[in-house]
């Protein structure tokens, strides 16, 4: 949970300023019965009333000043955990978004949706009661020690006694509550997992008419996970009635020594008045503590899953700066920000290429020594800097790479890039997914030109996908390179690259909001026209006329009100609409169903025209007509030509035709 | 919407994540639970009947902990009156001293015995309330454990067409979150509220024995606390809930984003995205400090107004101690008890909120109980012992909603060993035929028999196994590899598993894995492939001996290997059974018995290829969009074969 505190540093003022006021409260909290110990001391020792009531007038006025401080306190409390939520929400969501694949499999879309949300709202909350509670006990404690030393220290010995024994108590029974009630959470989680599955897995459960297992299985579960609950309550129990007990000993030791002290004249009947009352209130902190404390184990899971996230810093890309270096102003201009990240470029084309997925933290490196500053927390996000502006100023597809001060070598390279624009080179890519024993792609070498339709065919686990994935750079290569109009792809920012990638992912995601907006998502500009354009090219143009708000019908959260074909269709839309250089297809067409299918293929192709166009697939007839087939098989090229050479040549590719296409159909 | 009618309905998409985000507010530190915005039950009563019946068995126990809480908190809160008499011993010793009585001292004797007296009070008083609580915790889990048992066996009982048109989300809140906060209450919220009932007819009790002037004093500040209260609540519930809908945004849009993180990259739109969750954050944020910090004010402003009255006491009690009225150890006893006194009263506004969203989610938790059950087998339900394997469909009529037909006369005859190929576009209503086979759902006319014996005469158990099932969307739970075969015959042995492993081509890839059948499937089986997973799943249909099957051919995501092995397997199981394949390879529709072309969920066409092809309908259609080409790659192949 330490981990997380440097996030709070920004609200150090309200924090110091919380526990000032705080204290400010729990001294006036004190001071009442310090007063009405004078009230009974002297008003009615020697019967004064007007002493009675010019004390009594004075504590209201005292009980103001508590109040008032703690509304106070509230104030800041409430914006400043609330502030640390939006923070930490914040530096979360920056960091995910610039995380590649690779980082972001690490945790899983669910895990990490529970991260920014739920994990952060029981950070937020312990936060703001941590502030308040937490640290009244010992100002009540420290405040009723010194009040009553005034008093009569040798009666004040008993709170600097109670308090120590009130701490032990608590840290006991959570130190042996506190694993349990973990424990009791883990079974909890089994026990839903169990549910969840006994729901998704419904027809095959009663298909094979297991229902009676299944009740035996969450029988055991349920069991068990109440077994431990028993025991955490069972000994939760136990630390209240401690609690009281030890307090009410302490006033009845209060009682018999200040019988004694006030038999010798020492101390006076209300000073034991005051303490009783003092006593009191150290009981009642403390019990707020234990409550606290079984916020403990959840908040500390919670920190400890979020500063796993801002653990891991992205290997590849990390354009966007955290919200501390934002907000606090990074000053460096555009143009300094641009001479870094050359610099930064620089160094990175000189380093052994094996050492490139390091880019993320080199660069961090170099940012350090130019900027002096504290903010260590975050700065590995924003390792490469931003360019914003030069970037929104400039048509960006054709120079990826801006640097003001290299204008002539910018538009050598423009030319130079006009010529290979669109062409996509592998050179001897090898590339291992972290901790897989076996690379999934090696040495792979091929070409892909303007105006051809390259296929891409093999197995699963073949590497079909994955190699799409390396030219868009979601990964990097181990091995050799991957060139994209001409540059190696680690020489363009991410952004510039996917740019020029009109890309369809296996999974049609859609967004909620309107198809129009959904399609729009590729090209934000695009107006009506092309947009229709688009959605005719994907065969989507009739079903999208059907509907009833036609463009602007709104697509339920995850496309739930669009059929799967549908979804693949938009989604290729979405690509079509950006016109991109480079079409990537990855089995973007498995959910459409046959006929649809072949027109699809038959308007793309024309569409694409001068684009280049790789589609990976597992249907022979998808790939059937491409200029360039490619089949991999175990992660290596297996064949590369027409489908009439393949089948001449190539053993994998029969395999893959004769299980697609039956002898039967020859005939 | 053409296609609506052949799915099973789905609707649900209850906003489950705010739903759960508020279920985990609740949690400890009680009075916030005051400000949140409550659900409330439609039915306070009944559900509150409801839950009692559930406590009744345990009303002694219950009986037993009221008990011990009269005796814990009573000898706890009789206390302040000794401690009183003490220091009215002690005060009257000190003036006589001051008076200059002569030998005056403070009656020690007596101050003895009575703290003596007071610390066995003490004793008994934890000792009650522990055993109160252990008492609790025994039977309050006990009572979660049956409610969980109960709606778990529940779930089992339900027809599929309830899952089908709920969302889990919406099932799995009402197991986890709702459930969670039945038995959260039950343990903590009700030892509460029965200590809390001792505590305060306890101390007004006695705070009347001391002083009723006094005591009036005391409650006159009450209902200043309650306008306060109720007032506080008021604005801030609006907060509140505006803070609900912006963390129902945020959650909304990280789930997307998140969900669609490839795509989100691919388009570069990062930065829009995080603009846009920027904006929403700091709404958020706006609600969510002033929600929290007006709820806070009810602390000090509470507090505030007990001061006020605490002044008062001490005030008036003076004079009343001056006049002689009441002694001076009645006055320290009275402050506490004041004290004492409000701590439950505040409490019982955030306990009221407490049991009401407690209701509210018990009441969801009883609608999943009276949630109609699958019309329960007859007594005399029969089981087949030997099956064979005919199947036929007279006159079926079915329809997920009345007002949209799907199934009007549906005739099908299957002989023993026949195969019938389904065919049709994708999302054609192919789950709808297993739905009825396995009578997951039940049909609206006509009859379906296996072997003659018309479906609804059969156990239901018995009929489904006389099925095996090969769907794509294979389940395997989380589970060895030998469990998940086993799982098609209870009481496999570990022969028999490998036995249909190696029938379904699945022993070879399991014995590569590291620790071969005892490997662990995690909980989303990620880590065997999409062929793999249909492997096995093919062998527990081996296993399971089914003698009719219902298959599904389409081996998307699978690499070409497996797919040989998945095709070669899935022929050796169909051998001399009588299966319904849905097809996607024209050697299987070929072969089929019967072909059934389905569309919008309906059968549209029945018959073999031929006639079929003769029709000139939509099969034939079909066939040519689908097939043509690759006829026309024909002469190639032919050099492969």
């Amino acid at each position: 949970m330490l981990k997380l505190l440097p996030y709070l540093k920004p609200f150090k003022i309200a924090i110091i300023a919380t526990m000032f006021l705080v204290m400010i409260r729990a001294l006036s909290d004190l001071y009442l019965p310090t007063l009405s110990a004078d009230m009974v001391n002297v008003g009615i020792v020697n019967e004064d009333l007007p002493y009675l009531w010019r004390v009594g007038l004075l504590m209201l006025g005292v009980a103001a000043l508590g109040a008032l401080s703690f509304v106070l306190a509230g104030f800041l409390s409430s914006k400043a955990a609330m502030g640390f939520g939006k923070l930490m929400r914040e530096e979360i969501y920056t960091r995910v978004s610039s995380f590649s694949p690779q980082e972001f499999d690490l945790f899983g879309s669910a895990s990490l949706i529970n991260r920014t949300t739920n994990d952060i709202i029981q950070l937020q909350r312990f936060t703001m009661f941590g502030m308040r509670m937490m640290v009244i006990a010992p100002m009540l404690s420290v405040g009723s020690i010194f009040l009553s030393f005034q008093r009569d220290p040798v009666l004040a010995f008993a709170f600097v006694g109670v308090a120590p024994i009130m701490f032990l108590l608590i840290y006991l029974v959570m130190r042996k509550g506190l694993p349990l009630f973990e424990a009791m959470q883990t079974r909890l989680d089994a026990l839903n997992r169990m549910v969840r599955e006994g729901l998704s897995g419904m027809r095959v459960i009663r298909a094979f008419d297991r229902d009676e297992y299944e009740k035996w299985r969450f029988e055991q579960g349920n069991f068990a996970y109440r077994a431990t609950a028993v025991r955490v309550f069972r000994i939760l129990a136990s630390l209240m009635p401690m609690m009281q007990l030890v307090i009410n000993l302490t006033i009845i030791g209060i009682v018999w020594f200040a019988a004694i002290r006030i038999d010798l004249g020492y101390t006076r009947v209300g000073d034991l008045i005051a303490f009783i009352q003092y006593a009191m209130h150290v009981m009642f902190s403390f019990v707020a503590i234990s409550r606290m404390f079984v916020m403990i184990p959840r908040a500390s899971a919670s920190a400890n899953r979020i500063a796993r996230i801002l653990e891991v810093k992205p290997a590849i890309e990390e354009l966007e700066g955290g919200y501390l270096a934002q907000e606090e102003g990074d000053v460096l201009s555009v143009k300094d920000r641009a001479v870094e990240a050359r610099k930064s470029l620089e160094k990175l084309s000189d380093t052994d290429k094996k050492e490139k997925h390091l880019e993320g933290t080199e660069t961090q490196k170099i940012r350090e020594e130019g900027d002096n500053k504290e903010h260590q927390i975050n700065i590995d996000s924003k390792a490469v800097p931003e360019f914003k502006k030069s970037n929104e100023s400039s048509e960006s597809r054709e120079s990826p790479m801006e640097y003001p001060e290299q204008e002539e070598t910018e538009i050598r390279e423009n030319i130079e890039q006009e010529n290979r624009k669109g062409t996509v080179e592998f050179k001897n890519v090898t590339f291992s997914y972290p901790g897989a024993e076996r690379p999934v792609l090696n040495n792979i070498n091929f070409s892909a030109y303007p105006g051809e339709v390259t296929g891409i065919i093999g197995s699963t686990g073949a590497g079909k996908s994955t190699l799409a994935k390396l030219m868009l750079r979601f990964y990097d290569v181990d091995e050799g390179s991957i060139l994209v109009g001409g540059s190696d792809i680690r020489e363009i920012r991410p952004k510039e690259l996917r740019h020029q990638i009109g890309y369809v992912p296996q999974q049609a995601f859609l967004f909620s909001g309107t198809i129009m907006e959904n399609v729009r998502y590729g090209k934000e500009d695009a107006d009506e026209d092309e947009v229709w354009k688009a959605l005719e090219t994907a065969q989507a143009k009739d079903f999208v006329m059907e509907m009833n708000h036609g463009l602007y019908t709104v697509i339920a959260q995850e496309g739930k009100n669009v059929s799967g074909g549908q979804k693949q269709r938009i989604s290729i839309a979405r690509a079509l609409v950006r016109k991109p250089a480079i079409y990537v297809f990855d089995d973007s067409f498995s959910a459409v169903d046959y006929r649809t299918d072949a027109r699809l293929r038959a308007a793309l192709f024309r569409e694409t025209g001068k684009a280049t166009v790789l589609v990976v697939s597992q249907r022979v007839s998808t790939v059937k007509r491409a200029d360039r087939i490619l089949v991999l098989d175990e992660g290596r090229i297996a064949g590369t030509g027409t489908h009439r050479e393949l089948l001449k040549d190539c053993d994998v590719y029969r395999e893959i035709c004769a299980s697609q296409l039956s002898g039967e159909d020859i005939a | 919407m053409s296609k609506t009618g052949s799915q099973p309905p789905t609707h649900g998409e209850r906003g489950q994540s705010t739903r759960a985000s508020q279920g985990s507010q609740g949690g400890p530190g009680g009075q916030h639970f005051l400000t949140m915005p409550t659900e409330k039950p439609r039915d306070y009563r009944g559900a509150f009947m409801r839950l009692l019946r559930y406590l009744k068995p345990y009303r002694f126990v219950f009986l037993l902990v009221f008990f011990t809480a009269i005796l814990g908190t009573g000898f706890n809160i009789i206390g302040p009156i000794f401690l009183g008499q003490g220091t009215t011993i002690i005060f009257e010793g000190m003036m006589e001293q001051l008076e200059g009585v002569e030998g005056a001292s403070v009656d020690f004797d007596q101050i003895r015995q009575l703290l003596f007296f007071l610390v066995v009070v003490y004793f008994i008083s934890a000792a009650f309330t522990y055993l109160g609580q252990y008492i609790m915790a025994g039977v309050v889990q006990k009572i979660v454990y049956n409610l969980r048992e109960e709606v778990y066996n529940k779930l089992s009982r339900l027809p599929l067409s309830y899952f089908d048109t709920r969302s889990y989300g919406d099932i799995m809140s009402r197991f986890t979150n709702d459930m969670d906060l039945v038995g959260t209450t039950l343990q903590q919220t009700m030892h509460q509220f029965l200590t809390s009932v001792v505590i305060v007819t306890g101390i007004l009790g006695l705070m009347l024995y001391i002083s009723p002037l006094m005591t009036v004093i005391a409650l006159v500040t009450l209902p200043l606390s309650y306008v306060i209260t109720s007032h506080i609540v008021k604005i801030s519930k609006k907060y509140f809930r505006e803070r609900q809908r912006e963390l129902g945004e945020l959650s909304g849009q990280v789930e997307e984003t998140f969900t669609g993180h490839l795509l989100v990259k691919t388009f570069s739109n990062e930065q829009k995205e995080i603009k846009q969750f920027k904006e929403i954050n700091e709404r958020l944020y706006q609600a969510g400090w002033r929600a929290h910090f007006i709820s806070g004010l009810i602390m000090p402003l509470i507090g505030f107004v007990n001061n006020i009255g605490y002044v008062l006491i001490c005030a008036v009690g003076g004079i009343l101690v001056i006049r002689g009225t009441i002694t001076i150890g009645n006055l320290q006893a009275f402050i506490q008890y004041s004290r004492q006194f409000r701590e439950p009263i505040v409490q019982f506004a955030g306990i009221a909120g407490i049991i009401q969203s407690t209701l509210a989610a018990a009441e969801r938790v009883f609608n999943l109980l009276d949630e109609e059950e699958e019309e329960p087998e007859s007594p005399g339900a029969l089981v087949l012992e030997n099956p064979r394997g005919d199947v036929s469909l007279k006159q079926v009529k079915f329809s997920y909603y009345e007002d949209e037909p799907l199934m009007e006369d549906l005739n099908i005859e299957v002989q023993e060993g026949q195969t019938v190929a389904i065919v049709g576009p994708t999302g054609a209503g192919k789950t709808t035929l297993v739905n009825l086979l396995m009578r997951f759902y039940e049909i609206k006319g006509g009859k379906i028999t296996v072997d003659g014996i018309d479906i609804r005469d059969l156990k239901r158990g018995s009929l489904r196994r006389t099925f095996g099932m090969v769907l794509q969307d294979t389940w395997l739970f989380g589970g060895t590899i030998r469990e998940n075969i086993a799982y098609g015959k209870e009481g496999a042995s570990f022969e028999e598993v490998v036995e249909a492993a190696r029938a379904a081509y699945a022993d070879h890839f399991i014995r590569t894995l590291p620790k071969g059948y005892e490997t662990v499937i995690n909980e989303d089986a990620t880590n065997i492939s999409q062929g793999q997973k249909q492997l096995l799943t093919i062998a527990r249909a081996v296993i399971a001996d089914p003698a009719i099957l219902i298959l599904d051919e389409a081996t998307s995501n699978v690499d070409t290997r497996t797919e040989l092995l998945i095709q070669k397997a899935m022929a050796k199981l169909m051998k001399g059974r009588t299966s319904f394949i849905i097809a996607h390879r024209l050697s299987t529709i070929h072969h089929a018995d019967i072909i059934l072309v389905m569309d919008d969920g309906k059968v549209i066409e029945k018959g073999t290829h031929t006639q079929l092809i003769e029709a000139q309908g939509f099969y034939a259609d079909l066939y040519y969009s689908q097939f043509a080409g690759q006829d026309a790659e024909g002469s190639e192949q032919k050099r492969l074969a």
